[in-house]
């Protein structure tokens, strides 16, 4: 039996303003299991982020339940990096552990460990203007890293990148996750990107967004996210859930 | 250097040329004016009475170096904008910080704020001088209201202008508001306050300055005044030329801080 880390049930969210009320997400239910990378994807505007702010703490919900296991912590990555332009790599690492009073000399030695493993140890001491992009995004998963979380929300975290640094960066994100033995809910609106990461794949429908299909994806010689693009059920995968999609211009 | 190319060296050259020439003409500006100002006056075309001359203004100067006053005056001048830009940056920063913690205080201020920057002050001097009493006091006073307000809100729009972004990546660390003002609100605008006390620093010199001529018994804009009531011209034009001299100073030294600090920061 596999272990479930989260167990989200009838989850919905409505947006007030002063004219009108929107339904974003509606009866969404979804578990999730240890060491499981799963995508999310759907139309633009359909509220895919919206379940990963409610997962976090950052919005309410308006029904519905989500229950974690016992002691299951969460880091999330947002959609850009949102390095602190004043402070060097290694003090935007430790900015979460300090805004939760964990920053300890074992905390510190575990961020900086984390920085060399991932080829940012000689970084440190400099600032994120000096970085590539792709580096950046490398440095905003370590600091989410740092806290040690159990299940990582990713939102979008590649879609500020050019196409050929996501590609990169995606098969490093990839394997950082896998190495740390991490388990990722990543919202994305990149088809391809979802299916060469992912374990499962939820797509939602347009707003009120449900849950229109789970596709358990099964690669034949599944290596890497760039490797996976080449297995021969890529293509067929893909048209499926653009079918789903149904997109009309 | 010599592993430069022929067309960087010349782009070298066209750079300092351009440097040369505009010292050249800065000069050359203030050189004319001055000389054709002494001429006109050494040729009685104009009124030295009037309109002064700088061989005037420099001995105007010596004398008042000679009797001590010409310090004293600078001193008191400084010492005011000195005070008030300490408790205007200081009233900027703390009001500012107020408002962003407070949002509903924001929305119910924000009409009076409006109103009272855009209020030209010196429409209160009177007023100012009876409640506060004819006393350095109501210049300081005076200085206060004019740039404090301009330093709230320019503080308050940088606090607000923060990237949206910083604050949601704190906010899923489930950061208190306090650490979110410590970690990011402020050290994101340390450009925006040095912005906002560069103006300050000339505010509150306009603010003393305009003290000064309402009510003193010293500083320069006291001079300008005592110049103006004894219709001594020289004196005037000399203290208007000493405080141009200072109010550049000014701006330079904050201009430098400036710079100082970015380097410092990256």
């Amino acid at each position: 039996m596999k272990n479930k880390l989260l167990h989200i049930k009838n989850l919905s969210k409505t947006y007030h303003s002063k004219k009108t009320e929107v339904e974003a997400i509606k009866d969404i239910n979804l578990d999730i299991y240890d060491k499981e990378f799963i995508s999310i994807v759907g139309p633009s505007g359909c509220g895919k982020s919206t379940i990963l702010s409610i997962l976090s703490g950052l919005e309410e919900k308006s029904n519905g339940t989500f229950s974690f296991q016992k002691d299951v912590t969460i880091g999330y990555m947002l959609q850009n990096d949102s390095l602190f332009f004043w402070r060097n790599i290694l003090d935007n690492c430790l900015i979460g552990l300090e805004v939760t009073g964990q920053l300890t000399e074992e905390s510190k030695a575990y961020v900086i460990s984390l920085l060399k493993t991932y080829g940012l140890g000689d970084f440190m001491e400099q600032y994120p203007s000096s970085l590539s992009g792709g580096m950046r995004q490398r440095v905003a998963l370590i600091r989410t890293l740092a806290l040690k979380p159990d299940i990582l929300l990713l939102d979008e975290p590649m879609s500020a990148l050019d196409y050929q640094s996501r590609l990169a960066i995606s098969d490093d994100i990839y394997n950082i996750i896998k190495k740390e033995g991490k388990t990722a809910i990543m919202v994305t609106h990149d088809i391809a990107e979802a299916i060469s990461m992912s374990d499962r794949i939820v797509v939602l429908s347009k707003r009120p967004s449900v849950v229109k299909k789970i596709y358990d994806i099964h690669l034949t010689n599944k290596s890497t996210p760039i490797h996976n693009r080449k297995c021969k059920e890529f293509s067929e995968y893909y048209d499926k859930i653009w079918r789903d999609l149904d997109v009309h211009l | 250097m010599s592993t430069y190319s022929l067309e960087h060296k010349k782009y070298i050259k066209k750079l300092r040329r351009e440097k040369i020439i505009v010292t050249f003409f800065r000069f050359l500006i203030i050189v004319i004016f001055l000389v054709g100002w002494e001429l006109l006056a050494q040729w009685k075309i104009t009124n030295t009475f009037l309109s002064s001359s700088p061989s005037r203004v420099i001995s105007t100067t010596i004398g008042l170096i000679r009797d001590g006053s010409l310090f004293h005056h600078i001193g008191i001048t400084l010492y005011e904008v000195g005070i008030s830009f300490m408790i205007a940056t200081l009233i900027g920063i703390l009001v500012a910080s107020i408002l962003w913690r407070m949002p509903i205080l924001a929305r119910i201020l924000d009409p009076y704020l409006t109103i009272l920057n855009s209020l030209p002050k010196v429409a209160l001097g009177p007023l100012i001088i009876i409640w506060v009493g004819a006393s350095m006091n109501s210049i300081i006073f005076m200085s206060l209201l004019i740039s404090a307000f301009i330093t709230i809100i320019n503080i308050y729009n940088g606090f607000l202008a923060t990237d949206q972004s910083y604050i949601t990546l704190l906010r899923s660390f489930h950061a208190t508001k306090w650490q979110i003002f410590k970690k990011v609100i402020f050290p994101s605008n340390y450009t925006t306050i040095i912005n906002a006390l560069k103006i300050n620093i000339s505010m509150n010199l306009i603010g003393v300055i305009m003290g000064e001529l309402l009510v003193s018994k010293s500083g320069l804009g006291y001079l300008i005044m005592y110049g103006s009531q004894v219709f001594n011209i020289d004196l005037v034009i000399t203290g208007v030329v000493i405080l141009g001299i200072i109010s550049y100073l000014m701006y330079f030294i904050v201009d430098k801080l400036e710079v100082f600090v970015a380097n410092k920061r990256s």
